[in-house]
């Protein structure tokens, strides 16, 4: 007997992202697929940026929170096509990140307003950032400066 | 001649590794926090990518290895970086430079290589060319604030430019893997992105109000791996030491 894949998503979305903590993996859209291949479960996950260190952890994460559903049998895929990109962060994701005081990606390239305040004239400190998925912004309003979740 | 496509992939991966490593010798150096910082994220990408290349080039049939091995357990003259890439830091300058002439043409080149008749190919260079934007950006923004910016900013970046420049040749000539890996569509030649990439750095260190020496000695032997320059040799002690003192250890 296997667990339905519908539960296995549910409990993939309360396994937290190891550097953005707010933000489960699920929301941010590196789960790709899950399946049953026999008695194994299948998890196939696609790295944000090829050098990010998360990408272990992830899989560490995912593991233990397999076992701890009953499941031990899981193998985990990494998959590089097509490649990851932010339009596949959920909309519940991008809220959890501004609320996080992470500024969303934003079509336009750069953030609508700064996560803390609200103020829309912000300015670019760096294209680079705490992590590689972050660019630091400024915000003139209040003076403080926050992460923006870079688009790619 | 060996197989053109593990050639293709190691010379795709030493180039990351070495340039990645060359970054990761500024962290905690930097000018300002924002470049140190940037300076770390560079230098994850292209290790990043170098675990895809290399990880690749190991995979392919007779060649068990992975891209630690390779990484690891190599000698100076089975490296196929580009000469460029192997010369020192020297200062802020210098390294910027050195990344903007290669950042210019590593986004010309994974950008043709996402039509590669080589499935992998295609993926890694899909993945690649989205980071390598954001080098390029910083690169090209940084290579122009110096150039046009003070007597003394300006200096370093015409200095940093006349030293690397005998580096940028070897970049857009082709040899007989060059040929091989084009004949096999694998990539292109890099003869085929010259015209693309002297016209954008031109327009780019003419903002920067730099001047583009004009002779054009090339040196070469760094991609074919017959003649690296004495640098390699003392990356790669450092790089590889814990590796070779105590093989095969792990975290």
């Amino acid at each position: 007997m296997t667990t339905s894949t519908e539960h296995i998503w549910n409990f993939l979305e309360q396994v937290p992202d190891p550097e953005i903590p707010a933000i489960s993996i699920v929301d941010l859209g590196i789960i790709r697929d899950v399946a049953w291949l026999n008695d194994r479960l299948q998890i196939t996950i696609t790295p944000t940026y090829s050098g990010c260190p998360a990408t272990t952890v992830i899989g560490l994460e995912i593991e233990k929170a397999a076992h701890s559903n009953g499941i031990e049998n899981i193998d985990i895929k990494q998959q590089i096509n097509p490649a990851w990109t932010t339009d596949w962060i959920s909309e519940r994701g991008k809220k959890r990140l501004k609320a996080y005081g992470i500024a969303p990606p934003n079509p336009s390239g750069g953030p609508e307003c700064c996560p803390q305040c609200g103020a829309q004239d912000v300015e670019r400190i760096s294209q680079f950032g705490s992590t590689p998925c972050k660019a630091q912004w400024r915000c003139h309003e209040c003076l403080e400066p926050f992460d923006y979740f870079k688009c790619h | 001649m060996t197989d053109p496509i593990k050639q293709f992939a190691l010379r795709m991966g030493d180039n990351a590794l070495i340039l990645g490593q060359r970054l990761g010798e500024w962290c905690g150096h930097a000018p300002a926090l924002e470049e140190d910082i940037a300076l770390a994220n560079i230098s994850l990408d292209l290790i990043g990518q170098t675990q895809l290349w290399l990880g690749f080039a190991g995979q392919l049939e007779g060649y068990e290895k992975t891209a630690d091995d390779l990484a690891f357990h190599r000698e100076v003259y089975d490296f196929h970086n580009l000469l460029l890439l192997e010369q020192p830091n020297r200062d802020f300058g210098h390294t910027m430079m050195r990344q903007y002439l290669f950042d210019t043409f590593h986004f010309l080149q994974l950008t043709a290589l996402q039509t590669s008749s080589e499935q992998r190919v295609c993926d890694i260079a899909a993945k690649a060319v989205k980071e390598v934007s954001y080098h390029l950006e910083r690169s090209s923004e940084t290579v122009i604030a110096l150039g046009d910016g003070t007597e003394e900013s300006h200096a370093r970046m015409q200095s940093a430019l006349d030293r690397l420049w005998p580096f940028v040749g070897e970049m857009l000539t082709d040899d007989a893997i060059d040929q091989a890996v084009a004949n096999a569509r694998i990539g292109p030649r890099p003869s085929e992105l010259k015209q693309d990439y002297i016209k954008s750095i031109e327009q780019v260190l003419e903002q920067a109000t730099l001047r583009i020496p004009e002779n054009n000695p090339a040196q070469k032997g760094g991609k074919s791996g017959t003649m690296h320059s004495e640098h390699l040799g003392h990356l790669l002690a450092q790089m590889q030491y814990l590796q070779r003192a105590y093989p095969d250890a792990r975290w």
